[in-house]
């Protein structure tokens, strides 16, 4: 990427606060802050974290049926997602393959969709050209805002009540110091807590007044990955690409009954296929014994010694104490308990294929 | 006893012979939390600009790479209990190997500290 990478609305807030910045997906983000990524990965779990996420694409969609329309594109039951609510998911390719992941809210009126940072320019396209009769439109006059944490409901809630009634995956607008903003219970922790699309003029401004609050402090990118790891959420990229589908990355949960039936989105023959007769590997957790994180492309060795894949998420787990990693298995391996060799700088590290998530997952359910 | 530093931002301290290595407070810096740390075994041989060791923080690895030619006499296995040490004291308490000089005139390519301070700014 050639470009000069782009800047959020709440660009000067980082600087501000000592953020450290790196380009991420084209954008200059912070990795951290003074706090450092242990000191902020724990600030989330125990109190409250304020992350800029408005790196990710916020698109809507207007129109009639986008929820059935939507479910051309994804194996996700959206045409039967209620008005406020929001529910995972992804778009598939031909192949069965994942194109990107995403988060789509039915707000009523329209829908409000979230896609990673670096699929924007894949996604917006995409859904232009096969959504038909639907206005797509990408937002890029809004900051999005995580407040994550067992703290997020008293750092939002005292600022906007509204905020205490939304359950996990519910989502509404609701004004925050004075400003109309879009409010969602979800995240990417898997702590509770909210993401908060706010108009830029203010973004700044209603993000000092959740880090005003006792419990709460700004956290950067590398918090952002040791916590979604830890609570066994992929990442698009490593754990999730075009080849892989969403079987092998044990992603059946997110696609409802009836569209495991029915099928009726791209790549449907793969994914009821694997659904029926298993698939080629699967996505695990995997612990390794020692203190040697196990990176991306680490080869698995199972215990006779042959390969049987490789770490596509790996780093130290601050709540866990110690290393922690996800990757694929071959068919065949995988169940919790089973001991594996990581091929780490040449030499095998002892470790332990493990159920996800690393820590317990704290909705509000 | 003299210090000297490399561009891989490690210090060495030279005692006769022998030496202590580590790394630098601005090199700890950069790396951010240290949650790890490989170490070579006394006897261990290397070269200079070998790979003797790695330190991984939250984010990454990185190799430590030899300032010169020698071989290990001892790690510092408190690293292994406590590998936040390099955070807090990279070129005290924390450091990586006591090392023997194989040629000491390689010691002429490192730098003072001056030097350290005017490469890092």
């Amino acid at each position: 990427m050639t470009d000069a990478p782009k800047r959020t609305p709440l660009y000067d807030l980082h600087v501000e606060l000592g953020g450290k910045m790196v380009d991420f997906a084209g954008w200059e983000m912070p990795v951290q802050y003074p706090m450092g990524i242990m000191g902020e990965h724990k600030q989330c779990r125990e109190k409250a974290a304020l992350f800029d996420v408005s790196h990710m694409g916020q698109v809507i969609l207007r129109g009639d049926n986008v929820g059935e329309k939507l479910e051309t594109l994804c194996p996700q039951a959206y045409a039967t997602l209620k008005e406020g609510k929001a529910r995972y998911g992804f778009f598939t390719n031909e192949d069965g393959g994942i194109m990107d992941d995403l988060i789509v809210s039915n707000a009523g009126d329209h829908y409000f969709v979230v896609v990673n940072a670096a699929l924007r320019h894949q996604d917006i396209p995409h859904m232009q050209a096969n959504l038909d009769g639907v206005e797509v439109t990408e937002i890029f006059d809004r900051a999005l805002v995580a407040v994550q944490g067992p703290k997020a409901e008293d750092v939002v809630g005292e600022l906007c009540p509204a905020a205490r009634e939304l359950k996990f995956m519910e989502t509404a607008i609701a004004e925050i110091g004075g400003v109309e903003c879009r409010i969602s219970r979800l995240g990417y922790t898997g702590e509770d807590g909210y993401e908060i699309s706010i108009p830029e003029a203010d973004a700044i401004r209603v993000s000092k007044l959740f880090l005003a609050h006792d419990d709460c402090e700004p956290a950067g990118l590398g918090a952002r990955d040791s916590l979604r790891l830890e609570a066994g959420l992929c990442l698009y990229g490593n754990d999730i690409d075009q080849s892989t589908s969403p079987i092998e990355a044990s992603l059946a949960w997110a696609i409802q009954k009836r569209r495991k039936e029915e099928g009726g989105f791209p790549g449907a023959a793969r994914v009821q296929k694997e659904l029926a007769e298993g698939a080629a590997k699967k996505l695990v957790g995997i612990k390794p014994e020692g203190r040697a994180p196990a990176r991306q492309g680490v080869e698995i060795q199972c215990a006779e010694g042959n390969t049987i894949g490789a770490i596509t998420s790996g780093s130290f787990g601050p709540t866990v104490g110690g290393p922690v990693a996800m990757g694929y298995v071959s068919a065949g391996h995988g169940e919790p308990g089973e001991k594996v060799n990581l091929i780490i700088r040449g030499k095998a590290q002892p470790a332990e294929i493990v159920a996800l998530p690393f820590v317990t997952q704290n909705y509000k359910r | 006893m003299a210090t000297y530093y490399s561009e891989d931002h490690e210090w060495i301290t030279v005692e006769g012979d022998t030496a202590t290595l580590g790394i630098t407070q601005h090199a700890a810096d950069q790396l951010g939390e240290v949650v790890f740390v490989e170490q070579r075994e006394a006897g261990d041989e290397f070269e200079k600009g070998g790979e003797i060791g790695v330190i991984e923080s939250v984010k990454a690895a990185s190799e430590i790479y030899a300032p010169l030619d020698g071989e290990v006499i001892e790690a510092n296995e408190a690293l292994a209990d406590n590998p936040g040490a390099l955070n807090e004291s990279p070129e005290g308490d924390a450091w990586i190997y006591k090392i023997k000089i194989s040629d000491a005139s390689q010691l002429d390519d490192l730098m003072d500290l001056d030097g350290y301070k005017a490469l890092i700014g």
